[in-house]
């Protein structure tokens, strides 16, 4: 059994059919990545495992629980959370009160003092800019404190909606780096990325959505070799 | 084309401004020549009256702090005007009236005929403020379950009509319950009202009140409480994460609803407080009695910038002392404060809706 199966799900904004029977899998352990074009459902996907659009048809189970119709902050006591797209820093909490927020759920505090110290020391900026809001920081030292605070939460499955937006291509390397890393120490990774090149070779498999329904799925290697999305995500190289 | 183009876009913002600080001007030079006439020709006020005006106003004041804190939390977190604020007021102070009376007439030594109420005064206000908070409190996350959260999502008008409703609803309900009789609180004898420390100013005797320094006092601790709790604990944090953005921090894993039903209870806990010092300290309550005092806090928050805690305190203190030196100064009969009040509130929505703190509201967090 896997860790997440979302089965033949679909999910509407009012009369929006947004997505339309989608299924995937998720084995502990693994990264696993969703390439699609824009408004392909990708983040409509990730909010419906998260539960905050949730699956009019339908099933989620996360570790053997039906999770369908679980209230979001449950969910991520249960171990699920999500970085979402576009930043989404609290703009008026100081850096440190952001990532505070990321281990809301925690109670162990010497785990959150760790946690903690393993952000800063990826991004020593945060660590510089502590007791500033969150609002001042820059737009890619905002993406920083994003990625830190979702590293804050430790959870079994972590939900990644486009984490390297607007990053310089440094950081870049640096968070998916920073993705295998943790994925190495035990955490199983959900990744949605618009760079599809460096998301399918760091993941163990991936799946094509187009326009609300998955189209292909494979191995990363498997995918990156694919004529289709070769030219649909990877640029005429 | 720039130059062509920039001063039409511009021309409309201009005569805009020149019109705020025209008015501005005038009523600033209206204040200072009234002043002026007031300290040099007219002398009718003596520094013994501007000190009785001062310390209403700063009794005043603390209390409008509290209860504008109570609008502010609310709005902070759903940009609505808990309009039935004032009466979540009322009923604490009709709690603690309740509470007082029955302590009142327990007699626990039936040899001196002393009642608990005064063989232990101290306990009996605790008593009264925790019931009075408690009922405000229950009241508070009632009214947002039953009122406030199904309309959720709806346009911003219709919550706003929903607590005009709800403010009428709990007004006649009182009403009907407690009867349209006008009720004397019982104080104990140490807070008995009107007798106070007398200080004399200009060779005349100033009162201050024990009720009122009772009052400040008590309002001072609130507020420091209040933002403590903002500003230091996780349940604060997450008070302000849900403010800026309810789907993050539900990603968070914060419980939205729980914050929004504790928002409503802390705020109903501050207006039940208030209701029970205005009965303490004015003396007399009735079932529309937090309504003024209601409206008066609501200016007080847009005053200082609504959405914004320190905005509340500031803009409560400002309202208190202009009220209270407001008749004297521009030289009006003191039964006109409150149209001091309310013209305040059309200024500063004119002028500067944004408050005297606060910043200005942009669509993404309407
Ligand atoms: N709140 C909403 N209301 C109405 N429609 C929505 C809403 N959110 C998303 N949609 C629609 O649902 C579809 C899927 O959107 P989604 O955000 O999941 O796309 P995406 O794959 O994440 O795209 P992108 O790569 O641009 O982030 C789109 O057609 C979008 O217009
Ligand atoms: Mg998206």
């Amino acid at each position: 059994m896997a860790l997440l199966e979302v089965h033949n799900i679909n999910t509407f904004y009012g009369n929006i059919h947004a997505l339309r029977g989608v299924s995937i899998e998720v084995e502990e352990g693994e990264i696993v990545t969703l390439i699609g074009g824009n408004g392909a459902g990708k983040s409509t996907t990730l909010n419906t495992i998260s539960g905050i659009t949730p699956a009019r048809e339908g099933q989620i189970i996360f570790e053997g629980q039906d999770i369908t119709e679980t209230r979001p902050h449950e969910i991520v006591e249960k171990g699920i959370t999500q970085a979402p797209e576009g930043r989404r820093v609290f703009a008026r909490l100081t850096v440190r009160e952001n990532l505070d927020m990321g281990a809301y759920t925690r109670r162990d505090r010497d785990g959150i003092k760790e946690s903690l110290d393993a952000v800063y020391e990826i991004f020593p900026r945060l660590k510089e800019r502590e007791s500033q809001p969150g609002g001042t920081l820059s737009g890619g030292e905002q993406q920083m404190l994003a990625i830190g605070r979702a590293l804050m939460a430790q959870p079994r499955l972590l939900l990644l909606d486009e984490p390297s937006m607007g990053l310089a291509p440094i950081l870049v390397q640096e968070i998916f780096a920073t993705i295998e890393r943790l994925n190495e120490t035990g955490t199983t990774i959900l990744l949605v990325e618009q760079n599809a090149q460096v998301a399918l070779s760091i993941c163990n498999r991936g799946y094509v959505l187009q326009t609300g329904e998955i189209v292909l799925s494979g191995t990363g290697g498997e995918l990156l070799a694919n004529k289709m999305v070769r030219d649909a995500y990877l640029g005429a190289s | 084309m720039e130059k062509t183009a920039s001063p039409k876009v511009r021309m409309p913002i201009n005569t805009y401004k020149i019109v705020q600080v025209t008015i501005a001007v005038l009523f600033i030079g209206y204040l200072i020549w009234r002043i002026y006439a007031l300290a040099v020709i007219e002398q009718v006020y003596g520094a013994d009256s501007w000190l009785r005006f001062a310390v209403s106003g700063l009794i005043l004041g603390s209390v409008y702090a509290v209860i504008a804190i109570g609008y502010t939390l609310v709005y902070g977190i759903l940009f609505m005007i808990n309009f039935a604020h004032g009466e979540i007021m009322m009923l604490g102070a009709y709690a603690g009236y309740f509470t007082l009376e029955a302590l009142g007439s327990w007699i626990v030594d039936p040899a001196a005929g002393q009642a608990f109420l005064n063989a232990n005064p101290v306990l009996s206000i605790v008593l009264a403020f925790a019931v009075g908070m408690t009922t405000s409190t229950i009241a508070g996350v009632f009214l947002e379950k039953i009122a406030y959260r199904p309309l959720r999502g709806a346009p911003r008008l219709v919550p706003l009509i929903s607590a005009i409703g709800a403010s009428i609803f709990l007004q006649n309900a009182a009403q009907l319950i407690f009867s349209p009789r006008r009720r004397d609180y019982l104080n104990p004898d140490i807070l008995t009202r009107n007798t106070g420390w007398t200080v004399v100013v200009n060779s005349k005797d100033v009162v201050i009140t024990y009720t009122g320094v009772f009052t400040f006092v008590l309002s001072i601790i609130l507020l420091i409480v209040l933002y403590t709790i903002v500003q230091r604990t996780r349940m604060g944090r997450a008070m302000r994460a849900v403010a800026e953005d309810k789907k993050t921090a539900a990603l968070m894993g914060i419980d939205v609803d729980g914050v929004i039903s504790r928002t409503f209870a802390i705020s109903g806990a501050m207006g039940g407080a208030a209701g029970v010092m205005w009965g303490i300290h004015n003396g007399i309550i009735y079932h529309y009695v937090g309504f003024i005092p209601g409206l008066k806090a609501f200016t007080a928050a847009v005053l200082g910038g609504i959405g914004n805690l320190p905005g509340a305190m500031l803009g409560g203190m400002v309202l208190g002392i202009v009220e209270a030196t407001g008749p004297a100064i521009l030289g009006i009969p003191f039964q006109l404060k409150d149209v001091i009040a309310f013209s305040i509130l059309v200024l500063v929505l004119i002028f500067r809706p944004s408050g005297i703190l606060g910043e200005v509201l942009t669509e993404e967090k309407v």
